[in-house]
């Protein structure tokens, strides 16, 4: 915990522009720079930022353990799962033409799907490592 | 004309930064170098035009890769200790290592040469045919998610495999007796 009021303020005004801007990337990482796995830093960084200015203690409360964990692998589990629906929709695997009855309309369905799982576990894991690093000096 | 003398500092200051990051020994000074390198090069990236690239190389080189040495420098201590060793055979090895990949380039085709190899063999299909196939403006999301799928599933199975790796290790649960022990955990 810091106990500069101005690191304090300015950290609490542009966290949640962190996580703004990682959405924004995450989901416009179609059309412009960018895709899940910037916007899973970006993501991770906006909560490493609190842990490092609130303490790892707040952000173990605000992300616990437990979430974090699971969602590692829901990520992962997301990405591989596209394939198997792909597949049980009579198609090779990870063929994102296959989900919708538009090629087109398939690739973008699969693509934002694949994209979020990315996203998902790279923040997951760079939130892991962090807290895992930084949490052992805690007392 | 302007973007070579851009090339040239930004080259310089790389080169700076690095023999800097060598040089230091307080630990949280080679943190900060490494960080400035890192945003170095990303502004080497952006000038090639490889926007995802710079992206990637800035969020993680200059901000979570900095933050992870800062926590570990907070466990090990700032200070590094006075080498013991003579560097003669290591200086002798990373000048042939640097000799022989000097060596390697010299074969290879010209930055940008639209004849290289590299153009020649998919890149081609893709490009023409991205947008019809994937209706994708940014052709890298195409390529990573679409295109080359296996590869992104394997790379991020390699993160999942990190965290995974990192959670048996370390562990996130916190220690219930802090104190004498400390140290030898």
């Amino acid at each position: 915990m810091i106990d500069n009021p101005v690191l304090r303020i300015i950290a609490k005004i542009i966290i949640p522009m962190i996580l703004l801007f990682a959405l924004y990337v995450q989901f416009h990482g179609d059309f412009g720079p960018g895709g899940g796995f910037q916007a899973g830093v970006i993501f991770a960084a906006g909560f490493i930022l609190y842990g490092l200015v609130f303490g790892t203690e707040s952000l173990r409360s605000a992300v616990p353990p437990a979430v974090l964990r699971l969602l590692i692998a829901v990520g992962l589990a997301l990405f591989a799962g596209v394939g198997v629906i792909t597949m049980l929709a009579g198609s090779d695997y990870l063929a994102y033409n296959a989900l919708s009855e538009d090629p087109i309309a398939g690739q973008h369905l699969g693509i934002l799907v694949v994209e979020f799982g990315v996203g998902v576990t790279v923040s997951a894991v760079m939130i892991t490592i962090f807290l895992a690093f930084a949490g052992r000096n805690d007392p | 004309m302007l973007i070579e003398a851009v090339n040239i500092v930004l080259l310089a200051l790389l080169a700076a930064t690095a023999i800097a990051a060598v040089r230091l020994h307080d630990l949280f000074a080679v943190a900060m170098m490494f960080g400035i390198y890192s945003l170095l090069a990303a502004v080497m990236f952006v000038l090639l035009d490889a926007l995802d690239v710079a992206f990637t190389e800035a969020a993680v080189g200059v901000g979570i890769s900095t933050v992870l040495m800062l926590a570990t420098i907070g466990l090990v201590g700032r200070h590094e200790l006075p080498s013991t060793h003579r560097s003669l055979l290591p200086l002798a090895v990373v000048v042939a290592t640097g000799a022989a990949l000097i060596y390697g380039t010299l074969d290879m085709p010209f930055f940008g040469d639209p004849g290289a190899p590299v153009h020649q063999h998919v890149a081609p299909y893709y490009i023409s045919q991205s947008p019809h196939q994937t209706g994708l403006p940014n052709v890298v999301t195409s390529v990573l998610a679409s295109y080359r799928g296996y590869d992104t599933l394997g790379e991020l199975a390699v993160i999942f495999t990190a965290g995974v790796g990192v959670l048996a290790l370390l562990g996130l649960r916190r220690r219930k007796r802090p104190g004498k022990h400390r140290t030898a955990q």
